[in-house]
């Protein structure tokens, strides 16, 4: 077992319906942490640090949520918790994707893609920058640093905005309330930068 | 284990193209073994046919997959892939060979057969299939480091909702400027020129930032 995994960082990964975690794993475990994916949310209220991730569409996987009462288990979670991609759209109010109420940790609302542009698709699937960067989720990240995103829908510009990308539109690619951090972007792929805010959070 | 490219690439993806030939699966032990150390999009493909294939190269670490051949044989296999992984993870691989009649085919098991399919029409029922990329590799320009086949790209690029990677032919910095601006491709592939640092990532992405090139550094 690695050192961190029994001391400071017990660090775990919500295991639900949504995505592909064995890349968060594998990143986390490039930068020498060993993550536990649960559903056991004795185990996850216990964590120092709690990761939701997620790729896949917003209402099964909020009804997934609220079957295992996992949706009331991470608002009351007081421990820093890193929502990604799919898990941060969850994290935020409401989501036109079908149509479905979400957890309300962020006021933010989430969209689908209008793009007016032609030469802009959806989903966008690349790499993009990422700017007007706050907290110490950003520390030592360039403004302007390249991650890699992969989503049809977006979440609103709010007072919860801690990093904002351009696609067609300026919107959140970073939210932050309390406790609570959502990225847009896929941390675990995004290169150097990726790793270094991966590395931030486990130092909040 | 063949060196894992520049810290500088922006995403991998790894080919099997013999699987579906000698009828073998991808050996999801040395995706899971690359997988380990990738920070970047990694994409898997070689005698995928199934979704329980999928499911286990996703399992060990694969981001996305790339289906070619077996997609071709049941295109109903894109849809299925799309409906339970999301489209984004759903890339289509296409090799095409441009004719003596001007038409580019679609050519199956690693380029040894030929189809009667025009690489276009495959393309865009992929993408009505639930694709989410094309890997487009021109057989007429692989290997040559001539350049990549840039009216092809751009047909498919222009006019497919979806991202399109061009394949084959790149041999210089120049090649990577001409597909990205001429034929307005989402991303472009290379292989040995960077296997064989015939051309160093780093510098290649300067040259393209210099040209005006909208790329990730």
């Amino acid at each position: 077992m690695h050192p961190n995994a029994n001391s400071k960082n017990r660090v775990v990964i919500i295991k639900y319906n949504a995505g592909n975690i064995q890349s968060v794993l594998f990143a986390l475990e490039r930068i020498g942490v060993e993550a536990e994916v649960t559903d056991d949310t004795k185990i996850i209220q216990s964590a120092d640090r709690v990761i939701f991730p997620g790729v896949g569409e917003a209402s099964t996987a909020m009804h997934y949520l609220k079957e295992r009462g996992l949706d009331t288990l991470i608002k009351r979670l007081k421990q820093p918790v890193l929502g990604i991609c799919l898990g941060m759209q969850l994290m935020c109010r409401y989501s036109e994707e079908n149509a479905t109420d979400c957890l309300g940790i962020f006021d933010e609302k989430v969209k689908k893609f209008r793009v007016q542009s032609s030469e802009l698709k959806v989903p966008q699937i690349g790499w993009n920058s990422i700017s007007s960067l706050k907290t110490t989720l950003f520390s030592g990240v360039m403004d302007n640093s390249f991650c890699y995103f992969v989503h049809s829908y977006y979440a609103s510009i709010g007072e919860h905005t801690i990093a904002t990308t351009n696609y067609d539109q300026p919107y959140s690619s970073g939210l932050h309330r309390d406790n609570f951090y959502g990225v847009q972007f896929h941390p675990e792929k995004s290169a150097e930068v990726g790793e270094q805010i991966l590395k931030n959070f486990l130092a909040l | 284990m063949p060196e894992i490219p520049s810290c500088w690439a922006r995403c991998m993806v790894f080919l099997d193209i013999t699987a579906t030939i000698e009828k073998r699966k991808t050996l999801s032990k040395l995706v899971n073994r690359i997988a380990h150390h990738i920070n970047i999009p990694f994409t898997v493909g070689g005698g995928i046919s199934s979704v329980e294939d999928v499911s286990i190269l996703l399992q060990n670490g694969a981001d996305k997959i790339s289906v070619n051949t077996s997609a071709f044989k049941n295109p109903q296999l894109i849809n299925d892939l799309a409906n339970e992984f999301g489209s984004q993870c759903v890339v289509l691989a296409i090799d095409a060979r441009q004719e003596e009649d001007g038409e580019w085919y679609v050519y199956l098991n690693g380029g040894r057969t030929k189809t009667n399919r025009i690489c276009f029409d495959w393309a865009k029922h992929g993408v009505m299939l639930g694709a989410g990329e094309i890997l487009l590799t021109s057989m007429n320009h692989d290997g040559t480091k001539q350049g990549f086949a840039i009216d092809i790209t751009k047909q498919l690029a222009e006019n497919l909702p979806v991202p399109v990677i061009a394949s084959g032919g790149g041999g210089s910095m120049q090649h990577f400027v001409d597909v990205f601006e001429s034929a307005s491709a989402d991303a472009a592939l290379a292989a040995s020129i960077f296997h064989f640092k015939e051309v160093a990532i780093p510098e290649l992405k300067l040259f393209l930032k210099r040209k005006n090139v909208d790329v990730r550094l």
